[in-house]
């Protein structure tokens, strides 16, 4: 009989891993997606480029592609990073892309009286936007958010192949230290699930917040 | 460390077996994605409650766990089982199934787009279920539905690199068993993603077409 309670606790500590690595991905992907979908609104042509070219280049390629090149390509130009930093950026970046389209199509979502109303009301661009654009265009994209920080969760088990000592990882060790591949395998597919379930729950009960006040503005 | 062509010229070659594997496992899981979606969408609207419920828990898990570990588990586990898979068989189910859980949701999307006076319409010509889904139904469901199955196809190969995983000789794996020999990283990593850049872009342009041709993706 294997000792089971050993192995669990360090198929723990993969959950810990992945889970830091999600909110730090996160964090940077949320970043990126707003410079970019609103340097894609931007006035000035350079910007739009550029966060163009940003968006179609991590959208075109693959994130595995992406990590490997950021964990074996970067130090031979002098960039040396530990497997965290590699996936937190390549992560970061590439949901980054996806979600700066949801930025975008948000804010282009938001009707054109309210524009109208920020002239007349005399409110400057940024004022417009961090008041009275940004909060109605918050609310459409919540759902969508959700959604890509379910994938970059689901992305994080990538990671496991540039030895990163994630869930998958672990479960990799799990397997060939016992021999057994059902229980490991599926003990983590449950965490996952679970994980995924808890981003959607909480993302559905900050729309439900962020609603508050906001009653009879379209959604 | 710089740039060399004649490697390039050299290690192009086995580069090329490798994208062909790659698109051969993006097709043979787009088939399988496209009628395990369509069998998952059928089943959810079964007036079988047990059925539907059933089936809905299973895609939503599906949906909500890694590719990759899925991909471990159909390679590794099943095997355990008595059902012993060759790679890429193993890939192609994985990518198809994974990805049908998402093309279901299509289907359902594009079937509860068609107009509730179309069933009614046919109800009151006394067309039978049968007519009603292949002359009314079917004919107008489909077209809205192309642009964003053939989106799910060109995430699908952009996941394809995962296949090296569970040691599919794909494009990646290629790639790194040629990196590894001549202890070069440079060239066949940014290849793989030139490749992957290329096709995509390509797939970019065949899906604007699509968008006009039958009508935009809704998001």
């Amino acid at each position: 009989m294997t000792q089971w309670s050993g192995y669990f606790g360090l198929i723990l500590q993969g959950a810990l891993v992945t889970i830091e690595l999600a909110l730090m991905g996160s964090v940077l992907a949320l970043i990126m997606a707003f410079l970019a979908g609103m340097g894609r609104l931007s006035r000035f042509f350079v910007l739009r480029a550029l966060a163009t070219a940003y968006i179609e280049f991590f959208r075109g390629t693959s994130i595995f592609v992406q990590l490997f090149f950021a964990y074996f390509v970067l130090p031979l130009v002098g960039l040396e990073l530990t497997p965290l930093q590699a996936g937190v950026l390549a992560l970061g970046l590439n949901v980054g892309a996806y979600a700066a389209e949801v930025v975008r199509g948000a804010v282009q979502s938001i009707g054109r009286e309210q524009h109208e109303a920020c002239i007349a009301l005399n409110l400057g661009r940024w004022h417009g936007l961090r008041h009275v654009i940004l909060p109605q265009a918050f609310l459409v994209m919540l759902p969508t958010f959700g959604n890509n920080a379910i994938e970059l969760l689901k992305a994080t088990s990538v990671v496991s192949l540039i030895s990163l000592a994630d869930l998958t990882f672990q479960a990799q060790v799990v397997r060939a230290q016992t021999g057994n591949t059902m229980v490991p395998f599926a003990t983590i597919l449950v965490i996952y699930f679970i994980l995924a379930l808890l981003i959607s729950w909480g993302v559905r009960s900050l729309e439900r917040r962020m609603a508050r006040g906001l009653d009879g503005v379209r959604v | 460390m710089d740039w060399d062509w004649n490697f390039v010229r050299e290690i192009m070659p086995t580069l090329i077996q490798g994208v062909k594997i790659t698109i051969l496992a993006t097709l043979l899981g787009s088939v399988l994605a496209a009628i395990v979606g369509l069998g998952i969408a059928l089943a959810r609207r079964s007036p079988n409650k047990a059925l539907s419920r059933s089936v809905g828990w299973v895609a939503e898990f599906i949906r909500g766990t890694p590719l990759l570990v899925q991909l471990y588990f159909i390679f590794y586990v099943l095997p355990d089982i008595g059902i012993l898979l060759p790679p890429l068989v193993a890939g192609v189910i994985g990518l198809g199934l994974h990805y049908g859980t998402y093309t279901a949701e299509v289907y359902r999307a594009g079937i509860d787009n068609v107009p509730r006076g179309q069933w009614e319409a046919a109800k009151a010509c006394n067309l039978s279920a049968r007519q009603t889904w292949s002359h009314i139904i079917i004919p107008q469901a489909i077209p809205p539905m192309i642009p964003a199955l053939a989106n799910y196809f060109i995430a699908m190969f952009k996941e394809t690199p995962l296949l090296s995983a569970i040691t599919v000789l794909e494009l990646m794996n290629q790639a790194k068993s040629v990196a590894n020999t001549y202890y070069r990283y440079l060239e066949p990593i940014t290849l793989v993603g030139a490749f992957f850049l290329a096709i995509s872009l390509c797939s970019v342009v065949l899906l604007r077409w699509l968008e006009r041709r039958y009508g935009k993706i809704e998001r």
